[in-house]
């Protein structure tokens, strides 16, 4: 594939064009699968011995941190591409993604305290991944704080850029200081790709659907909150030439 | 250049931090309670939370004035880059809060009953992460700078910057308290130190490009 077609989707039209045509395969897919994976994982597999069906919260939890750090990641691709190439839809769209970043952190921080209560006997725990999950909170939470403050919608997309390149750094400085600081009660990575010991084919199945789901839940609503902004923006455009002419 | 602008801050707001770290370590034996032993082992945090929190005090001060006035236009025009300009700005910031905070730090750590061997770490901690505070925190300020009522917004934003230098330098001061080695975080603290003084003016430089564009 052309790897040059991919600017093409930088012309909103075009870019809204395509997405609404892939929008309702997309979300139809989500639902199914956060659905299936979800239904799967809560009535279909086996209990953990130790943990009881506890372990079933794994199934909103894992995907929703995975998803918080990815958009996050996400967000830095789209700053990036928006001060190297300033194209508006990446700049939109990394405001479009901080919301649902936001309330995956928020998820992953809720069901990891909904899981910790009964297993480690405490809601909350000053441990490197769970701090550094709140920290990442924080990040996200004067990342939008910041885009809503300021008005002028280009200064906006600039300042939040850079916020997000700098935020990035500092974001993984705190990951390993938090690692020094304390040593940590949560248990290791549950899940890899290169690694052999996974956790049970039983539980892995449904687990990959609803990662899927989440993956897929979060580009509809990117996709939805993308467009309604340009739509948005076009109708200010319209409005102010309207009252001009 | 340099020494007009100390002169420019000399007027107002230095004592504003030093009174502020006042404040804080008088009012947290009322807090917790005036036992010895207690203090001495939550001296190092309170010290280092009183340094951050005066410092964030008076950040919306660093670059605020000057925008207003217009005076920011104009040294931006002038030849100096304005990534010197912000480098400059946060010297001034950190000689104006962040130094005095470190001289006066042994006398807070007496009134904290903080432990002898704990002074030497504290006031090199405080020596070496203020600078990074003074200079993230003029990141923040150019973010901010051209949002009316940015206060709570510009806290938002640095808070979590914060949070590697704080815990290297508390964890300095800690260890420096209790007696054990102070190296590992030494290092840490002067490499964020080093690290974001070289790096983050031209982040802060750009960010005040396109607030005054």
């Amino acid at each position: 594939m052309n790897l040059n077609a991919l600017w093409e989707y930088a012309n909103p039209l075009k870019f809204m064009r395509t997405t609404e045509r892939v929008l309702p395969y997309v979300a139809v897919a989500a639902v199914v699968c956060l659905v299936v994976g979800l239904v799967w994982g809560f009535f279909f597999t086996p209990d953990d011995y130790r943990q009881g069906s506890t372990v079933k919260i794994f199934y909103i939890h894992v995907p929703s941190a995975m998803m918080a750090i990815n958009i996050w990641a996400m967000m830095l691709i789209t700053s990036l591409v928006w001060i190297v190439r300033r194209h508006h839809v990446s700049a939109l769209a990394a405001r479009a993604a901080a919301p649902v970043g936001a309330v995956m952190t928020l998820i992953a921080l809720a069901t990891g305290a909904i899981w910790g209560q009964p297993m480690w006997g405490t809601w909350w725990a000053w441990d490197p991944r769970l701090t550094s999950f709140l920290i990442l909170f924080l990040f996200y939470l004067g990342y939008i704080a910041l885009w809503e403050a300021i008005e002028n919608d280009d200064t906006a997309a600039d300042l939040t850029a850079v916020l997000c390149l700098v935020g990035s750094v500092f974001a993984l400085l705190s990951r390993y200081a938090v690692n020094f600081w304390n040593q940590g009660l949560h248990q290791g990575a549950s899940l890899s790709l290169d690694k052999q010991e996974n956790v049970a084919d039983v539980f892995w199945y449904p687990a990959l659907v609803s990662i899927a789901g989440f993956v897929l839940l979060f580009i509809a609503l990117v996709i939805i909150r993308t467009n309604t902004e340009i739509r948005a923006r076009r109708m200010r455009a319209l409005l102010a030439r309207e009252r001009l002419g | 250049m340099r020494d007009l602008r100390l002169a420019m801050r000399a007027g107002g707001g230095f004592g504003l931090g030093l009174a502020f770290f006042l404040i804080v370590v008088t009012l947290v034996p009322f807090g917790v309670g005036p036992e010895t032993g207690l203090l001495a082992r939550i001296a190092p945090g309170i010290l280092w939370l009183g340094a951050l929190l005066a410092c964030l005090l008076s950040l919306d001060r660093i670059l605020a004035l000057d925008w207003e006035d217009g005076s920011l236009d104009l040294l931006a025009t002038s030849p100096l880059p304005l990534e010197g300009i912000v480098t400059m700005k946060a010297l001034a910031h950190w000689i104006t809060t962040g130094l005095p905070l470190v001289i006066a730090s042994p006398l807070f750590g007496v009134l904290m009953s903080l432990p002898e061997a704990g002074y030497a770490p504290l006031v090199l901690s405080l020596l070496l992460g203020t600078p990074a505070l003074s200079v993230i925190g003029t990141f923040g300020a150019a973010l901010t700078v051209g949002i009316k009522r940015g206060g709570l917004l510009l806290s938002l934003l640095v808070l979590p910057l914060y949070v590697p230098t704080l815990i290297f330098g508390a964890e300095m001061a800690r260890r420096g308290a209790e007696g054990t080695a102070t190296s590992t975080p030494m290092l840490m603290l002067a490499g964020i130190s080093a690290g974001v003084i070289a790096l983050l003016p031209f982040a802060s430089g750009a960010v005040l490009r396109v607030n005054l564009r």
